[in-house]
């Protein structure tokens, strides 16, 4: 007996010792009454309301076909950090995932685990900006679908420029923009506008819109550039030298303490993409009517009036087992026309395919936003509108200038530009 | 069958290495095969699918400002909540197993509390309370008090301020409660005898709490070492994406930003090679120091 139960003992150790690896290893996708389960993660909840709007639309168009889709929220760089575990270790990832542009890259390196997604992009390919798709592309193969252009535009607040009677519309170029802030300054003792200190707006579309970049057409670094120096050293003086603009309270456009900074008239104008209009509406509620959207100022003749910043491609995962079904529901949610006026009337996002920018939807006037049709103001740059390099190296260095070049040169104040970019430019080089 | 199982469970040579397997297969699981497989990666360059040897690459990119940021705030952050998370609990400690405090037992669990949240709910909240400019609940708190705003998240002393502050606050429970059981197992007839001796309270704490409470001081010192160079919580959830000019870059969040957010897996390797080698290095000096190694003297 005694012997019995020693054996028992050491049997019952030795199982759950090693009973962790033997599990997890199945998925629990099984398709019955033929509903099929697939998975997505997301970064934004804004962005899994769409998604819960077309899986309705979806699912009463394909009664034969349903799908019944679990949406995983999580914060930005947690969701990146798991799905990149999760592509190398081999196990767990989701079906159907957002990436944010910043991450990008980093899945598109060395054995690429995200589905190419040409078969439902070629068809329509013509309809849509074409640079949305270079951005989550390799070799000429696509892995993500786009969200928006995140074309850069300037967020003015009438009310201040009213009190101090200035007229934004007058703004064209860069210096008008400093003389204007001069003077919304001295009038309201409210700064012209803040910039991110521990993100990269608007540095980023401020170079690309006169030809700079990070990384060129190749992927070589070119962080350091003249114009990226010019560019970086009028932001310093926007700051210090003529006192327009101040670090972003918070450091940055996602965080807690800037939307009620912004919300009660802390600064007359914000310089952001178009999909921050969705933040805007969830979370600034007091500037109703008063925000109206403009192209950006130019810093010489030739420049782009607006820059695509931002973005989140949607990739389906070589790990799911409903590869073929994933890509169409995908397809479904973002390529097709009634999508990409829904990417409008939900998100405020500016839709990629350009043949429904003319959509009544989304010439619709908006009370939020001055009560004027928005997107006329798009419409008027649509021709101008560029979108930054993604290589390789793009989400290293974009987490360079965020965390180091922005940081010293603007809060800090311990490097110059040219230090800072160069610093940054040889950091990158080394990667290769 | 059965009889072949039973010799060999019950043999003086086999079977303590049954009793000792579980152990070894969860050491060499999760220790021997993660610590040979990041040496090995510290010399690849790691993508999925792809991994190609480098030599010595990512070692020499080891020597950057960065790196040496990270060193620095683990040692600055380590000395300072070491030198909190000592003294204080000890005073705390003695406070709580005196009888004359009333309702002891309610402060002791209080105290514990904190150490029962996570993390990433307490890091939340303090980083809230701490929110840069004056909308921030200490800075408006700051600001009635006649003081400006302060940058909590944007400069490197603030922010290291916070990153101690928390941890301090977390751990002192867990500490207070290492002390007491300490302190319980001093024999009264020390204090009485001291009395009769005409020693006062301080003589008291100095001559005989403190010396015998020297194990446990020790024992608090290595995990708060280990504890201040594994630091990674704090650091995290204060700037949880961002990490403006290395403010709160420790060794294990270098090795987080490189080898997850800028997937650099091989690079990682590296950082977390030198890390071992830093702490390894550091408690056997500690233990050398200490008398660890040599035998008890009869």
């Amino acid at each position: 007996m005694k012997k019995k139960i020693t054996l028992g003992i050491v049997l019952l150790i030795v199982c759950l010792v090693t009973m962790p690896l033997f599990a997890g290893g199945a998925k629990e996708t099984k398709p019955a009454g033929g509903v099929t389960k697939l998975s997505m993660w997301v970064f934004n909840g804004l962005h899994a309301n769409f998604y819960k709007d077309r899986l309705e639309s979806w699912n009463k168009e394909n009664p034969n076909n349903k799908i019944d889709l679990s949406i995983e929220e999580y914060p930005n760089a947690e969701m990146h950090n798991k799905l990149t575990l999760s592509l190398q270790s081999g196990v767990g990832a989701p079906d159907l995932v957002d990436i944010n542009i910043n991450y990008f890259s980093n899945f598109l390196k060395g054995d690429i685990q995200l589905v190419e997604l040409n078969r439902i992009v070629d068809p329509v390919k013509d309809k849509f900006v074409q640079s949305r798709f270079e951005i989550y592309s390799l070799g000429g193969k696509v892995y993500g679908i786009p969200t928006h252009v995140g074309a850069t535009v300037v967020y003015y607040n009438k009310e201040i420029f009213d009190k101090a009677g200035v007229d934004f519309n007058k703004i064209k170029t860069w210096d008008d923009f400093i003389e204007a802030g001069k003077k919304v300054q001295a009038a309201t003792g409210v700064p012209m506008t803040s910039f991110e200190v521990i993100d990269q707006r608007p540095f980023w579309p401020m170079i690309v819109q006169r030809g700079g970049d990070y990384l060129d057409k190749d992927g070589n670094v070119i962080l350091d550039s003249e114009i990226n120096i010019k560019t970086l050293e009028a932001m310093y003086d926007m700051m210090y030298k003529h006192k327009i603009a101040i670090p972003m309270p918070g450091g940055a456009t996602n965080r807690e303490e800037f939307w009620p900074f912004m919300n009660k008239g802390g600064q007359a104008c914000l310089i952001m993409p178009m999909w921050f209009m969705s933040r805007f509406l969830a979370y600034m509620p007091d500037l109703k009517g008063k925000i109206y959207v403009r192209a950006m100022p130019i810093w010489e003749p030739g420049n782009k009036r607006s820059v695509g910043i931002g973005g989140t491609g949607t990739s389906v995962t070589k790990q799911s087992k409903y590869i073929n079904l994933a890509m169409d529901f995908l397809a479904y949610a973002k390529l097709t026309k009634e999508s990409n006026i829904k990417l409008w009337t939900i998100l405020r996002f500016d839709p990629p395919r350009w043949d429904v920018w003319d959509a009544p939807e989304l010439l619709a006037p908006d009370p939020y936003f001055g009560n004027e049709s928005v997107f006329k103001v798009l419409l008027a740059v649509k021709d101008e509108i560029v979108s930054p390099n993604n290589k390789l190296l793009s989400s290293a260095a974009q987490d360079l200038v965020r965390s180091q070049v922005m940081y010293k040169v603007l809060v800090e104040r311990s490097q110059t530009p040219a230090e800072a970019l160069k610093k940054a430019a040889d950091e990158l080089r080394k990667r290769k | 069958m059965h009889r072949v199982i039973n010799n060999f469970l019950y043999s003086k040579k086999y079977a303590p290495y049954i009793f000792v397997l579980p152990f070894l297969i969860s050491f060499s699981l999760f220790f021997v095969y993660p610590i040979i497989s990041t040496i090995i990666m510290s010399f690849q360059r790691v993508f999925i699918g792809s991994i190609t040897f480098i030599g010595l690459d990512n070692y020499k990119r080891l020597i950057n400002e960065s790196f040496f940021n990270a060193i620095r705030t683990n040692i600055l952050y380590t000395v300072l909540t070491i030198l909190y998370l000592i003294p204080v609990p000890i005073v705390i400690a003695v406070a709580l197993n005196s009888k004359l405090l009333i309702g002891r037992n309610a402060f002791r669990a209080v105290l514990f509390l904190p150490s029962l949240i996570s993390i990433i709910v307490s890091g939340v909240a303090f980083r809230l309370l701490f929110g840069t400019g004056e909308f921030g609940f200490v800075n408006s708190l700051l600001q009635k008090l006649g003081s400006r705003p302060v940058n909590w998240l944007l400069e490197y002393w603030p922010g290291m301020f916070i990153m101690v502050s928390l941890a301090c606050w977390r751990w002192s429970g867990v500490n207070i409660v290492y002390f007491l059981s300490g302190l319980q197992n001093i024999p009264k007839e020390l204090y009485e005898s001291a009395d009769i001796d005409g020693a006062n309270s301080l003589d008291k704490f100095f001559y005989i709490t403190l010396p015998l409470l020297k194990p446990i001081i020790i024992y608090v010192l290595t995990i708060s070492i280990y504890g201040g160079f594994a630091m990674f919580g704090e650091s995290y959830v204060y700037w949880n994406e961002n990490m403006p000019g290395d403010i709160g870059l420790t060794i294990v969040r270098y090795i987080y930003q490189e080898a997850i957010q800028r997937n650099d897996l091989g690079y990682g390797s590296s950082i977390g090679i030198v890390l071992l080698a830093i702490v390894f290095g550091i408690n056997i000096l500690q233990l050398k120091f200490f008398g660890i190694f040599r035998r008890e003297q009869g």
